[in-house]
């Protein structure tokens, strides 16, 4: 510090250190573009291999794996567009990420809203069961769940039948993020509702609701991708013309085994939807994990 | 593992939705002063209608976890005590015979070690690598946003998808993979990464890294936006080095941070089903199973839905077993200290 101190006038330690700075980064720059373009290509990598590999022939793959495509060809694409079973995959796949995403947003704010600004006696032990569900994976209870759904409740096989417990499993995370979230937002506009005639129904509906669009569309876009994602629910309840995109990929990666394009382009189609909307909505889920509060 | 992540998300924003109360209300326990001050203020209410509003607002998604999720977990513990094909009411009570033939089944014994070694692998690989890139990128660079854009990016493929890509690349011989090794002059296993039983857990374990590494990154870079730069600049007049900076001062600061990933990386890890399922199906010779494969395949492949019913409590135990020891061992840590800590981290200049 005294060092830099007793450097000349027309520098301030502040200034001696900028420079300093700034050559400093200079000098490393060139390292971490380095290693970020490593790690660039080492995560894009494969995603862009099987993608590229969807505009090759077999017989291209088999010559040269690690070659470009030459010529392009769009046969495989073309195929897996025309493949009705792909489009059924992927209607499946939507309706039942936005019913379980309209299910988790709904019944999440409303359980949310009195568990965090009601006061009475069973909040906390009601807070602490969502708490607990958060322990919970679907996987413990699959085999259980699976005779529930089949058996008892004659769901297996619909879209309702994989969004209902997709939905209750989804649940306990969407509570606990949004209940911060509603604590936070002031009480004095409670009270400012109160003493404008609102009931506290009225004070949901017309000033929480659309004061808590981030924080919904958060826990929405979470339920979203973990839908659209999920494979193991889907697994044991649906089948045939009623799986989803993920059981549709992987059941055309076994039984078109030898077609390595085919499957490229088929994995690569179904990336896409996930994709847009992950790059649509990426700044709300880095802001969900930074805290929805500040968006 | 979709489940790690909302966790992940939940105990974040969890956090930092507090932080923010508290910035809003200068009051530093949000929760509890608040809910005081309302019962002072409050005159005395309708109770009849206040109650029935909570119960409106409460019980759908109380009555949907209870159908949904309490139901089938009573279930579990239930079926888990009875030998049961599926079939006809469950009268073959056994006690605790399933129990002891899930825990002396090597399969599973050894499915339960493959989860282990995923949970600290994944933690062994993805902190340093993590932590390493997120330092690296956090820094002021044009292109960071994008970088951090293209590292999400396998993080929300999902494990089926990845899985798949994984597996083409992996053929023996005359995937991408082998090849490229082979050019270098490396001869990959005869049998393939994934068929060769020594090497099929381990070739998991990169495949999960090379997926989850992305969300490692984010969630580090969110926590180092929390540390004041100040902190920086205070470091360097005192000459200290990059490597000294990010030693003494930034990693420290991360420690909530990088706590609560482990954990929920070790969530995700011990329900780890659908990559093995895809890349490996649990074999070779049933050196990639996982405790989640086992309880599947014995409950849909044998129908043998007593054994998997057990397998799937033990699966429970261990999974709160460890959760619990993590709480007491490593996050207790952040209950008392780390509060002051984040406090100063919101300091505003």
């Amino acid at each position: 510090m005294s060092a830099i101190l007793g450097t000349g006038p027309q520098h301030t330690p502040i200034q001696a250190l900028r420079a300093k700075k700034r050559a400093r980064n200079q000098g490393g720059n060139v390292l971490v573009y380095a290693i970020a373009l490593a790690v660039v290509a080492l995560t894009l990598g494969p995603v862009l291999y099987g993608v590229l590999g969807g505009f090759r022939t077999n017989a291209q793959l088999a010559q040269n794996p690690a070659g470009l495509p030459a010529p392009w060809v769009l046969d495989n694409y073309l195929g897996v567009l025309k493949n009705p079973d792909f489009w059924r995959y992927a209607m499946n796949s939507t309706m039942i990420a936005v019913t379980t995403t309209l299910i988790v947003v709904v019944l999440g704010i409303m359980a949310a809203y009195p568990l965090a600004r009601y006061q009475f006696r069973w909040r906390e032990p009601i807070f602490m069961v969502f708490v607990l569900g958060l322990l919970f994976p679907a996987t413990v209870a699959i085999v259980p769940l699976f005779i529930l759904i089949t058996r008892d409740l004659h769901m297996g096989n619909t879209w309702w039948g994989v969004a209902l417990p997709q939905a209750a499993f989804a649940l306990p995370m969407t509570v606990v993020i949004l209940r911060p979230f509603l604590m936070a937002l002031p009480q004095e506009l409670e009270e400012a509702a109160q003493l404008d005639g609102a009931s506290r129904i009225g004070f949901f509906w017309r000033i929480l609701l659309p004061l808590s669009g981030p924080g919904m569309v958060t826990v929405g876009v979470l339920a979203f991708v973990g839908s659209w994602n999920a494979y193991l629910l889907p697994l044991l309840l649906l089948q045939g013309d009623m799986r989803t995109l993920p059981l549709g990929v992987a059941d055309y990666s076994s039984e078109h085994s030898a077609d390595t394009a085919g499957v490229f382009a088929f994995t690569a189609l179904a990336m896409i939807p996930a994709l847009i909307f992950f790059l649509a909505m990426q700044k709300r889920i880095v802001n969900g994990l930074q805290g929805a509060v500040k968006g | 593992m979709i489940l790690a992540v909302a966790q992940e998300v939940s105990y974040v924003s969890n956090s930092v939705g507090n932080d923010a109360a508290s910035e809003q209300l200068r009051q530093p326990r949000p929760d509890k002063v608040q809910s005081q001050q309302a019962v002072g203020r409050r005159r005395k209410p309708a109770d009849k209608r206040k109650t029935l509003e909570i119960l409106f607002f409460i019980s759908p998604a109380l009555i949907l976890i209870a159908v949904f999720m309490l139901l089938p977990i009573i279930q579990a513990i239930r079926f888990s005590v009875y030998n049961w094909k599926g079939f006809g009411p469950l009268v073959d009570f056994v006690g605790l015979k399933n129990y002891a033939r899930v825990l002396q089944n090597e399969v599973f014994t050894d499915a339960m070690i493959h989860n282990l070694i995923i949970i600290g692998g994944s933690i062994a690989l993805q902190l340093p690598i993590g932590l390493g890139i997120a330092l690296l990128l956090n820094r002021k660079m044009k292109i960071q946003s994008l970088l951090r854009t293209i590292i999400f990016v396998p993080y929300v493929l999902s494990e089926v998808i990845a899985g798949v890509i994984w597996f083409q690349l992996l053929q023996p011989q005359y995937g991408v993979v082998d090849t490229i090794m082979s050019k270098l002059g490396i001869q990959g296993p005869a049998q393939g990464w994934l068929g060769t039983p020594e090497l099929a857990l381990w070739t998991v374990l990169a495949v999960l890294t090379w997926k989850y590494l992305g969300l490692a990154v984010i969630l580090f870079l969110a926590g180092l936006q929390g540390v004041p730069s100040e902190l920086y600049e205070a470091a360097e007049i005192d000459g200290a080095s990059w490597w000294q900076i990010q030693r003494k001062i930034t990693i420290p600061l991360l420690g909530p941070t990088l706590r609560t990933w482990g954990f929920l990386s070790m969530i995700g890890s011990l329900q780890l089903f659908d990559m093995v399922w895809i890349l490996t199906g649990g074999g070779p010779a049933n050196s990639t199973t996982t405790m989640a494969s086992f309880l599947v395949s014995e409950g849909t492949k044998r129908q043998n839905f007593g054994v998997a019913a057990a397998a799937s409590v033990v699966l429970f135990i261990v999974a709160l077993i460890l959760a619990i020891s993590y709480q007491q061992f490593v996050l207790k840590r952040d209950s008392q200290p780390d509060e002051d800590r984040t406090k100063s981290k919101k300091v505003k200049v």
